[in-house]
């Protein structure tokens, strides 16, 4: 009726050693949007690396680009986007690659879990059929051995009578439910890398929990590389091992989990840090805020996307975009007052 | 982010002060598309042409001018189109007639749309009985022949223009109706009408100053094809004989007349035809402009 | 001496479910199902629970926004549900309302001073046009928007912005009660510090109560006093806010609070997790005896027959539990 787990070890201390090859490497990427009024720059020279068994978090908020960086790594910018830069999975290239070769790959080897179920559940079609599709489509099973197969997946994923409820419409499944199946449906063809918009964010905190705690065991099963959009710091530390902090499309810090959270160095990172409730704050003083509010990028901005919102900046923030500059301890952070130590 | 994706721009930083209402804005989207300011120019012009029009001859559209009974078309002369059998003056007799189709047209739908609008709103966010009764009246109206209601009413009136008017008016308000209810049921869900009930407004001032205004970009959807739907359904009336009597005249009668002179003398029919035909192909281009400007799914 | 200001008795809030076959009702959503609670005047109760327990319901109700099936709300001494429909609109000066989508619940053809304004006007109507504008431009600067920004439109705004607009329409008539319907939900999480701050400031400057609704426990706690639990319509837990963080007693709230991931990947690690089997029953058949029965790791027998009353402890805090 319940479990009380332990505590479960979701970090890379406990995982199965990572492989040394990326498994996707992005470099450099950014996406522009045509609007009425000219392009929008929402993704801005983004660049970072996943490796198998290693999940890797982005979190921003509304505006930051974070959603667009799956998108185009998938191929599905709107159609008013365009992407440059290079996304390699197991080496290919795939940014704007061919229809033909994103189809082979998208939900076999490479595949996503979005925030809304129902959009990517298709309200015609029973669940079985949509899963069998999956299967029948990207590794030539019959239709008998796919319906197995997404049965053995449904309850591997908690669904309580799988065999029945497989034959039911998506509207027919709870919240929680339906976002089991569409990890079901991402999780059929046992892809090498996963990603993740916002996964949890629709759902009740209890069926958050639950869905976490799949997502870990799934993810360490599969030795799946995992890459995780979200705006919940609290989702980001309870999965992931290692984080990239994303405003105005570029990336402000980038570090391991516990040294993002315990020693945070980028100003924007430290100001998410402090407004986020806790429940271990003292509720006698006032949550820190960051002033002003998130936007997305409007043409070009010169200097640092958080100038105008940092209560640290500097005459020289507004002038010159600040690099990504590595630091030791596979840490990076974007910002002229953050000087890594010298190395060497 | 799916701002980006859908085309919008978020809000920029330093906006003027007074600020860009939908309604403003809408326009401003109506006033990009050429061919729907083209033919709002080319529907203005008919109108001053028909109103305006007329003061310039020295006759009037029953003078008979015996010296020049069916007179060709003599472009720069008295009679630039000529004359019909009884040495009217065709042009200004189109013109005469544009005055009481436009002008059915016009303020028939205006009426109609108000009419309907205040009804369907009250209908809608009223709800229950009221909404019951009122919309099933509105079903029982859709339901009876139209051309009987038009007899019956210009028995009732008698055959004049205004008999015209509110036989058309009568069966016209039906649509927008139906149109604002609907509105006003999805409206009255939304949480700034909560907000406006939780400040005390009462249910007519709510009804007023939020439903209805915040109906309009679907009325006005909607409704654009109603001004094209009363002239042609005057045209019809009048072609058939219900409508407009001689001597008045409208497009619809003059063209009853030209059809059936049509083997003597097509100007009869052509100058009358071209006008209508000018006039409705402008309202569909207008009418397609304001969708696209005003209905929030298109965008 | 402090008197209550709202006094809900078993509340029930039912919605009929279409026509069954033979045109009675086919089944009823039993979205609020008996919730009793007092709140005093300056206080804040946040009202939490996960979807389908009520709590937005319960907020509409108490404002007769919603229509209740049964039971009492006596506010300063008034049945609410017993008043007349222009006794209710004067009412309705004291008593007011924040919602979840700042940008849907302002008139999107209305200007944010005519938004403002709009209370006002509908209860002082012989107000001069200096004197709104006045107390419109106050009440803005009070929120922290600038007050130059009166002419402009709510899609002119952001989310947060769009907050503030709601508030300062919110307290233009100095209420004492703000019904706030989960208004930080939609926000990004630096936006959200500043509308909670603003609603300390807020509550501490104006001596305003606060009904604040929310499924998020760690927002909730920084700006009650008190906490009431929902599950199902029914209250399941309510505390004093420190008492109630420190040590939850029902097992419901024990498994809330437990399932929050905190952002502090060492304690994450650590961490216990008490997880619940299965989702949420449907507020149609909710089940029989104890509503969380279902889900509880404690259940007994005796629990999916017979329902626990909400019953005082030691503390003070009130719990619906035979075994808690």
């Amino acid at each position: 009726m319940v479990c009380v787990m332990p505590s479960i070890p979701t970090n890379a201390d406990a995982r199965p050693k990572a492989d040394s090859a990326p498994i996707l490497s992005v470099r450099d990427l950014s996406v522009d949007f045509k609007l009425e009024h000219g392009w929008v720059r929402a993704v801005d020279g983004v660049s970072f690396e996943v490796r198998r068994g290693e999940v890797l978090g982005i979190v921003g908020e509304s505006g930051s680009g974070k959603s667009q960086i799956l998108m185009a790594a998938m191929g599905l910018t709107a159609i008013n986007g365009k992407c440059s830069g290079s996304v390699q999975f197991e080496g290919e290239e795939i940014l704007n690659a061919t229809p033909e070769r994103l189809d082979k790959i998208r939900g076999s080897s490479l595949s996503m879990i979005f925030q809304d179920p129902m959009t990517s559940l298709n309200p015609y079609m029973r669940v079985q059929g949509q899963l069998a599709e999956v299967l029948t489509a990207h590794q030539g099973k019959s239709r008998k051995e796919a319906i197995e197969i997404a049965i053995e997946l449904l309850e591997r994923v908690r669904i309580p009578d799988a065999r029945r409820r497989i034959q039911l419409y998506p509207h027919e499944f709870s919240g929680g439910m339906r976002q089991r199946v569409m990890i079901a449906m991402a999780l059929l063809c046992r892809p090498a890398l996963l990603f993740a918009d916002e996964p949890t964010t629709a759902l009740d905190v209890t069926v958050q929990a639950q869905i976490l705690q799949l997502l870990g065991e799934l993810v360490r099963d599969l030795n799946a590389a995992v890459v995780i959009v979200t705006h919940d710091l609290g989702v980001i530390a309870r999965l992931c091992d290692r984080v990239i902090v994303l405003y105005g499309g570029r990336i402000m810090e980038q570090a391991a989990i516990d040294d993002l959270f315990e020693t945070p160095r980028h100003p924007y990172s430290q100001g998410l840090m402090a407004a986020t409730p806790r429940l271990d704050d003292d509720v006698a003083h006032d949550l820190r805020t960051i002033p002003g509010a998130p936007r997305a990028l409007m043409g070009k901005i010169g200097g640092c996307p958080f100038a105008p919102r940092c209560d640290r900046r500097i005459a020289r923030c507004t002038e010159e975009t600040p690099a990504l500059l590595p630091a030791p301890g596979a840490r990076a952070a974007a910002c002229h007052l953050v000087v890594p130590p010298r190395i060497g | 982010m799916s701002d980006l994706a859908a085309g919008t721009a978020p809000p920029l930083e330093a906006a003027p002060v007074v600020g860009l209402s939908p309604f403003k804005a809408s326009w401003r989207r109506f006033s990009r598309n050429k061919l729907a300011v083209g033919s709002m120019v080319i529907l203005a012009l008919i109108g001053i042409a028909c109103y305006g029009g007329p003061w310039l001859f020295p006759f009037g559209p029953e003078d008979a001018d015996f010296d020049n009974i069916s007179a060709p078309v003599k472009l720069f002369s008295l009679h630039p189109f000529g004359t019909d059998e009884f040495g009217r003056d065709l042009l200004l007799r189109v013109l005469d007639g544009g005055q009481v189709s436009l002008g059915v047209g016009f303020v028939g739908a205006f009426a109609a749309v108000i009419i309907g609008v205040i009804y369907g709103a009250t209908a809608g966010y009223v709800g229950g009985r009221l909404d019951n009764v009122l919309m099933r009246t509105v079903d029982v109206l859709y339901g009876i022949p139209y051309f009987f209601l038009v007899v019956l009413i210009n028995l009732v009136v008698g055959r004049t223009t205004a008999g015209l008017f509110v036989s058309i008016v009568v069966v016209l308000w039906l649509t927008p109706a139906v149109i604002a209810r609907g509105q006003a049921v999805s409206l009255r869900h939304r949480e700034f009408v909560d907000a406006a009930r939780a400040g005390g407004m009462t249910e007519w001032q709510i009804i007023l100053q939020h439903i209805v205004p915040n109906s309009l970009n679907v009325v006005i959807v909607y409704s654009s094809l109603l001004v094209l739907e009363v002239i042609i359904t005057e045209s019809f009336l009048s072609f058939l004989g219900l409508g407009i009597q001689p001597p008045a005249s409208s497009w619809g009668s003059l063209i009853d007349t030209g059809a059936r002179a049509i083997e003597n003398d097509p100007r009869l029919l052509l100058l009358p035809g071209s006008f209508l035909a000018a006039t409705l192909f402008c309202l569909n281009f207008i009418a397609d402009g304001l969708r696209d400007a005003f209905d929030p799914n298109e965008r | 001496m402090a008197e209550t200001l709202l006094s809900v008795s078993d509340l029930k809030v039912h919605f009929p479910l279409g026509k069954g076959l033979f045109g009675g009702a086919a089944g009823v959503v039993k979205a609020v199902d008996g919730i009793s609670f007092d709140l005093k005047p300056g206080e804040t109760l946040g009202i939490v629970g996960e979807s389908g327990c009520g709590k937005s319901t319960l907020g509409r109700a108490i404002l007769r926004l919603t229509k209740a099936t049964e039971g009492r709300v006596v506010w300063m001494g008034q049945d609410m549900f017993g008043l007349d429909k222009t006794t209710l609109r004067k009412a309705r000066r004291d008593l007011q309302i924040i919602f979840q989508d700042p940008l849907a619940s302002l008139d999107p053809r209305m200007t944010i001073g005519a938004i403002i304004a709009r209370p006002l006007k509908t209860f002082y109507p012989d107000l001069g046009k200096a004197e709104i504008d006045k107390r419109v431009k106050d009440s803005m600067s009070q929120v922290g928007l600038a007050p130059e920004m009166l002419r402009r439109y709510p899609h002119e705004f952001s989310g947060g912005q769009c907050q503030r607009i709601g508030i300062a329409r919110a307290i233009i008539l100095r209420p004492k009660l703000i019904v706030c319907d989960e208004p930080v939900s939609a926000l990004d999480v630096s936006i959200q510090a500043q509308i909670i701050n603003l609603l300390r400031k807020l509550q501490a400057e104006l001596g305003l109560s606060l009904l604040f609704i929310s499924h998020n426990l760690s927002v909730v706690r920084h700006i009650s006093h008190r906490v009431m639990v929902l599950y199902l319509g029914k209250v399941m837990e309510i505390a004093e806010r420190d008492v109630f963080y420190a040590n939850p007693m029902h097992p419901y709230s024990k498994a809330l609070i437990s399932a929050i991931p905190l952002p502090n990947p060492k304690l994450e690690r650590a961490r216990a997790h008490i997880l619940l089997q299965g989702d949420l029953p449907s507020p149609i058949k909710p089940p029989e005896g104890c509503r969380f029965c279902t889900r509880c790791p404690m259940a007994t027998d005796h629990c999916h027959v017979v329902e626990p009353p909400l019953t005082p402890r030691a503390d003070g805090r009130l719990v619906a539990c035979h075994y808690a």
